[in-house]
């Protein structure tokens, strides 16, 4: 399906910029959430096998999440700039 | 309008009227100024009760020894390295500085970050690419550094038409915006969630429809603040650690 036709469809049926927006933000906000999700399980799996290691585990989780989260976040930006 | 409830636009939520100086075009002053005041106030604060020279620390002292031991090992020490603790003030006022704009957030009868506008995460992302990239201009000389920061060792040779471009790009366009970004949204998020649960308690308690579920977003409301709180600290130290980073990339001799 062409994006003209999605583009009638959606006029159609009443969806607005801002709906699309919304939707959009929410897909993005996909990956970011898998990402997030798998990283902080695999550093609580290293800071249970090896404790004395948390501290260590704990910045570079945090950076990880920093870098992750990135992405979340300019989706949210983006989807200000575009309702 | 969502289920009813008259929501406030975006700009009503973070644009304030100026209160002094109104009609001048550079300097007028509203909320987020004064929150700038009062960020850099209590950051000198810190490090002059931290300038005590007690051999037993007492009070405020404490309070800045375990802050200049936080930056120090959780930052400075993990991210450039035993030759990065000339860095250490620098960070700590970044986190300071950032510390105190964000939790205005939850600070009743202010409740507003000033970093939930763009300006002042870029100038704090910008400042730190100029001393990022300036102290590897200083460890490694121009060319050296110019060397150091694109090309990755140890690829072959026809790789280097692929990543050149890609490491320029990363390290010198997207990662301050991605730096001041981060920060920004963030917090601007986090007062767009507070502002709609607060809206939403506020709108319910008016039309006095809904005594059962009113209980639900004021619940809400406290729970988002202190979730904000952690929040703010959180961001201010992500912020720093990412300073640290770039710094410690763009001194560091390994490969």
């Amino acid at each position: 399906m062409s994006l003209s036709v999605l583009a009638q469809e959606a006029a159609a049926s009443g969806i607005t910029d801002k709906g699309i927006a919304a939707l959009t933000y929410g897909l993005g906000a996909i990956g970011p959430g898998i990402g997030i999700g798998y990283l902080v399980g695999q550093s609580v799996q290293a800071m249970a096998r090896q404790p004395e290691a948390a501290g260590m585990v704990r910045t570079t989780m945090f950076l990880g999440i920093a870098f992750v989260e990135a992405l979340a976040l300019i989706g949210f930006v983006v989807f200000f700039l575009a309702q | 309008m969502i289920l009813g409830l008259e929501f406030p636009p975006i700009s009503h939520v973070t644009n304030w009227p100026e209160f002094a100086l109104e009609n001048s075009d550079y300097f007028g002053i509203n909320k987020v100024v004064l929150i700038y005041g009062f960020a850099v106030l209590f950051t000198f604060l810190i490090f002059i009760l931290g300038n005590k020279k007690q051999l037993v620390p007492t009070g405020a002292q404490n309070l800045a020894e375990i802050s200049v031991e936080f930056i120090e090992d959780g930052i400075v020490m993990e991210t450039i390295g035993p030759k990065g603790v000339k860095y250490t003030p620098l960070l700590m006022s970044f986190f300071f500085f950032v510390f105190f704009c964000n939790i205005f957030e939850i600070v009743p009868f202010i409740q507003m970050p000033a970093t939930a506008r763009i300006a002042l995460p870029m100038f704090l992302a910008l400042f730190a690419y100029v001393v990022y990239h300036g102290s590897g201009f200083i460890e490694h000389g121009p060319i050296g550094y110019i060397k150091h920061a694109l090309i990755v060792p140890d690829v072959p040779i026809a790789m280097h038409l692929l990543l050149v471009p890609i490491e320029f790009v990363s390290k010198f366009l997207v990662q301050p915006f991605s730096h001041a970004v981060r920060l920004f949204a963030n917090l601007l998020a986090g007062h767009i969630l507070l502002v709609t649960f607060a809206t939403l308690s506020s709108a319910l308690w008016a039309k006095n429809a809904g005594l059962l579920i009113l209980p639900l977003p004021a619940a809400a409301v406290v729970a988002f603040t202190a979730f904000e709180l952690m929040v703010s600290f959180l961001q201010a130290y992500v912020f720093t650690l990412l300073a640290g980073v770039y710094i410690g990339a763009a001194i560091s001799h390994e490969h």
